[in-house]
């Protein structure tokens, strides 16, 4: 079938800038992982986005939370997470949960760690902890922003009310805490 | 005269020299009805071969005649010819006399316009160079505002699309310099590519009229002439520098002509612009800053009975678009719509920084005429365009530099219009035009492409008429059938294929299904027919009537087709649709225009059905990773437009006079029975203005502006799941619909004419728009969630003639 297709076939474009997965893993202290993901095939297609958490976390324990940002629309996919560390200045992960749900998140880089030579402490969101507290259910979001006023009051601790900038990227996850 | 005579001719003057042979007649020649000198009359006598003229004073000397009976033939331009017979035998003095009969010309009256009509019936308005030049520093959009019925589309202040009773973007044709613009005019934020100091003259047609130029003009035609160069020895120029202090910018314009009496003429133009941030009332419009640079030259020979142009322009615009209006998810645009102010603003700088728009526009044509004796004008045109548009948006990583959207449009137009204009009470124009035209979007972007790859040739052909049936009416009729055939190459992502559910319909199209993509070849062809049928009556001196009826065909552009994905600066997902067929509009038009003492008047109510009308509204929502969206999708309804045009003048005395414009349109969807979405609202113009011949040409003008609030619009509203800031999701409504507040405004205009040498003056004008500084949106100007309008602006211009 491609032997009798026109001449000058235009190249294809893979968009480059598109994330379809996130990948969150909580690590437990005792080395117990949960993760949630958000996969959309298609980018921003009109697939939705189709989500999945593994489990429920525990009570009362702090987990240590890592983000991956893919492109699965190439294979292999891309890693965009590389991005946003190059980038850690110009982006920051929110944190949100549903009232119901008892837990709280708190940052655990710097742009400092990602960026050789800064000594800025503001931060990006790629690790952070989740504390969890009695058993309860809702949901969490994961925001990403590019380029936040990190400056801007309550923006630094994780209050995305003043950050202005652009959503990149955002995920709601179903949590259970039992 | 045989040889036998001419030997005895010979015979007779060489025995004739033996004769006396050298006596002069000499004495005036003069008018018979009033004894005036008659200079040039030429005496002969032919068999002696011995000619004269009388001098600047009437006299003449015959020498070297022979005695004996003479005749000598006296003829005079202006005279009957006479002959006289005079004895010869010395030396003598002689007057004569003649009958002198001025040829007496007819009172003819030639009125000359030096830019005709478009059409005969059709509603029409034209702007002159003084209305033009006020507008040097701006651009096209702004100036066509002065004309009643003509409003614009705008983003911010520096993109203005005109709007035609109601209709724009494809829907209205630019005409520059005798070329139909190709400049990627389907989109609603793609301002007109052309130096508005390059014409001369603008016409607007309101409607479809001027078939000659298009069968598609469902809104109308712009357009624009640059100066038509004199036939004589002269050089003459104008220079216009401006300076503006909203943008805190300046403008400079000049041109130079070289014209010859032989009818060459060589002229070459430049433009200039630099500006920085707007300002609105409160807070800076960050990022809203434009540069502009622009050339053009042309070279051209007019004799009247044949000519040729040779004309090329370039166009270069890089326009900074506001930063407060790109917005990431459609929770942004929730609150930027409940905000009182921007969501960004930042102290006033002239850097123009990504979203911007960079846009070059290159032309270039050839004309040739000829006219043909008792038959008419020919007139041979090609013309190439180049138009490139990067769009730039804010992006990540190593392609923060590139642009979004490259898209270049390359088009060949060829066109031949013969005028047949021998018959007085008849002219008939005859035409054929064909064009190519390939469009390229780059995908070095790194963007899923927004307009497809494509290929697009017309072949069309026309013949309009106009009748003078009787002194006092003309009637006027054409036709015109296009042919249109596009070929398009297209990647459809397959979840987008299916869920437009092209398969049944379009199956046959694809022809390669990759990993999550599809490689597709769409093919459309299109056989338009428009016409056009009217009639103007002279009532008298003093009124004319003017009644216009035409339907034109307009095929779906690139993007009403092919549109497919993420708007990212706007945060919608626009969608266009193969299966969309072409428009139909029929539209009347009756114009009346006519004075009565000091007072004069136009009248223009208008109709318009247009069966296919092509829309885009949102219409469902798609989760995405970056959130929700609204699907904003194309359409076709069935609607209907009426309105009318009023513009009425009042001289009160020498000096003073009132010009007022009102117009109102009223634009329905039949198929759904509601409003049609982005209509004008009515809008009423008032102007005072002083003038003083006498004191330099000074001229003080008031104006007030009044825009009511749009109370007809269709509801779009929709409800959108939004993630709040405390993780919660709920729904929220956006409020889209809405057209914001009426508003009033008031604009102050002066200037002042100096001599500075023999030939040269000097204009200065001194201009506020906005007097009192209001706050204000317009429901058309699609940056109206965000922020305010213009903030007041203090202009002024230096206009050198010379």
């Amino acid at each position: 079938m491609s032997s009798c297709s026109n001449d000058d076939i235009p190249a294809i474009v893979n968009q480059e800038e598109v994330i379809t997965t996130m990948n969150v893993t909580l690590t437990g202290p005792s080395g117990d992982i949960v993760t949630l993901k958000s996969y959309d095939s298609d980018g921003d297609g009109p697939n939705a986005p189709v989500v999945t958490v593994s489990g429920p976390l525990t009570a009362n324990t702090i987990y240590s939370g890592d983000i991956e940002l893919l492109n699965q629309t190439v294979f292999p996919a891309e890693n965009i997470t590389l991005e946003i560390e190059e980038e850690a200045h110009e982006h920051q992960f929110f944190f949100a949960k549903s009232d119901a749900l008892n837990t709280s998140f708190a940052y655990a880089d710097t742009e400092a760690d990602y960026i050789s030579g800064s000594d800025s402490v503001d931060p990006v969101g790629i690790a952070f902890t989740l504390s969890t507290a009695e058993a309860s259910s809702g949901t969490i979001s994961i925001t990403l922003i590019h380029e936040p006023s990190k400056e801007a009051t309550g923006v630094a601790s994780g209050d995305i009310i003043n950050a202005a900038g652009e959503t990149d990227f955002v995920a709601t996850f179903p949590v259970t805490v039992e | 005269m045989n040889y036998l005579k001419f030997f005895a001719l010979l015979f007779i003057c060489l025995t004739g020299q033996a004769q006396q042979c050298d006596y002069t007649l000499s004495g005036k020649v003069i008018d018979f009805h009033d004894g005036s000198n008659l200079i040039g009359a030429v005496l002969s006598v032919e068999s002696q071969q011995v000619y004269a003229e009388t001098d600047l004073d009437g006299n003449y000397s015959l020498q070297g005649l022979c005695a004996g009976k003479t005749v000598i033939t006296v003829t005079h331009p202006e005279c009957d010819v006479k002959t006289f017979t005079i004895e010869i035998s010395k030396d003598l003095t002689r007057d004569f006399k003649l009958e002198h009969h001025t040829e007496e010309l007819n009172q003819v009256t030639v009125k000359g316009e030096k830019y005709r009509a478009e059409t005969t019936s059709g509603a029409e308005e034209s702007l002159k160079t003084e209305t033009l030049e006020n507008f040097s520093g701006g651009s096209l959009g702004d100036a066509l505002k002065e004309v009643s019925g003509v409003s614009s589309l705008n983003t911010g202040s520096t993109v203005v699309k005109p709007i035609i009773q109601g209709l724009h973007s494809s829907r209205v044709l630019i005409i520059n310099n005798g070329t139909r613009m190709a400049d990627q005019e389907w989109g609603v934020e793609h301002a007109p590519n052309l130096d508005i100091n390059t014409a001369a003259n603008v016409t607007v047609v309101k409607g479809a009229g001027a078939l000659r130029y298009g069968g598609d003009a469902v809104g109308g035609v712009i357009v624009t002439d640059p100066a038509v160069a004199p036939v004589k020895d002269t050089l003459f120029g104008r220079t216009i520098f401006g300076a503006m202090s909203n943008g805190r910018g300046t403008s400079m314009t000049s041109s130079l002509t070289k014209a010859y009496k032989s009818g060459f003429h060589f002229t070459g133009q430049g433009t200039l612009k630099y500006f920085g941030d707007r300002e609105a009332p409160d807070y800076v419009l960050s990022n809203t800053g434009n540069r502009e640079q622009d050339f053009s030259v042309s070279v051209g020979l007019n004799k009247f009975t044949y000519g040729f142009e040779a004309y090329y322009s370039y166009y270069h615009a890089n326009i900074g678009i506001l930063r407060a209006s790109h917005i990431g998810s459609v929770g942004d645009l929730v609150t930027a719509i409940n905000a009182a102010i921007p969501n960004y603003v930042r102290p006033f700088t002239s850097t123009i920084d990504p979203p911007r728009q960079d846009v070059s526009h290159q032309l270039a044509k050839i004309n040739v005429f000829k006219r043909f004796e008792n038959a008419g004008k020919l007139d041979l045109t090609y013309s190439f365009q180049l138009n490139n548009r990067q769009e730039y948006d804010i992006r990540r990583g190593d392609d923060r530099d590139k642009p979004s959207l490259d898209l270049e449009l390359t088009t060949h137009t060829i066109n031949g219009n013969f005028e047949w204009n021998s018959n007085p009470d008849f002219t008939a124009n005859f035409g054929a035009e064909g064009m190519y035209q390939v469009n390229f979007p780059d995908p070095d972007t790194g963007v899923r492409r927004l307009i497809p790859d494509y290929t697009m040739y017309t072949a069309a052909g026309y013949a309009t008429v106009d009748y003078n049936l009787s002194e006092n009416l003309v009637f006027d009729a054409g036709a015109r059938y296009d042919y249109i055939n596009i070929d398009a190459k297209k990647y459809y992502q397959t979840s987008r294929w299916e869920e437009r559910g092209y398969d049944a319909d379009f199956g046959n199209i694809v022809r390669q299904r990759l990993d999550n993509q599809l490689y597709t070849t769409p093919e459309f062809q299109y056989n338009n027919l428009s016409a056009t049928l009217g009639a103007k009556y002279t009532f008298s001196d003093y009124l004319t009537g003017r009644v216009n009826l035409s339907s034109a065909s307009r095929a779906p552009n690139p993007a009403e087709l092919f549109s497919d994905g993420l708007h990212h600066s706007a945060a919608v997902i626009e969608l266009g649709d193969l299966r969309l067929d072409k428009e139909q509009s029929y539209k009347a038009s009756v114009s009346l225009d006519g004075s009565v003492g000091d007072f004069s008047f136009g009248l223009n109510p208008f109709y318009n059905k247009i069966d296919n009308f092509i829309i885009l509204e949102p219409d469902a929502i798609e989760q995405t990773t970056r959130g929700a969206f609204p699907v904003y999708e194309y359409r076709q309804v069935n609607a209907r437009l009426y309105g009318i045009d009023v513009n009425a003048k009042y001289r009160f005395d020498e000096h003073f006079d009132l010009d007022g414009d009102f117009s109102y349109v009223n634009g329905q969807d039949l198929t759904r029975n509601r409003a049609l979405i982005d209509m004008p609202a009515p809008n009423w113009t008032n102007t005072l203005t002083y003038t003083n011949t006498k004191l330099n040409n000074l001229t003080l003008g008031i104006r007030s502006q009044s825009v009511f609030k749009q109370t007809r619009y269709p509801d779009n509203d929709f409800t959108v799941p939004v993630l709040q800031d405390n993780g919660e999701t709920i729904n929220q409504t956006v409020q889209i619909s809405h057209p914001p507040a009426g508003y009033n405004l008031f604009h102050f205009n002066s200037s002042i004419d100096f001599k500075v040498a023999q030939h040269s003056n000097l204009t200065l004008g001194f201009y506020v728009d906005n007097i009192l500084d209001t706050s204000f949106r317009e429901y058309l100007n699609r940056q109206r969630y965000y922020v305010d309008d213009l903030g007041r602006n203090f202009r002024i211009q230096l206009k050198f003639n010379y």
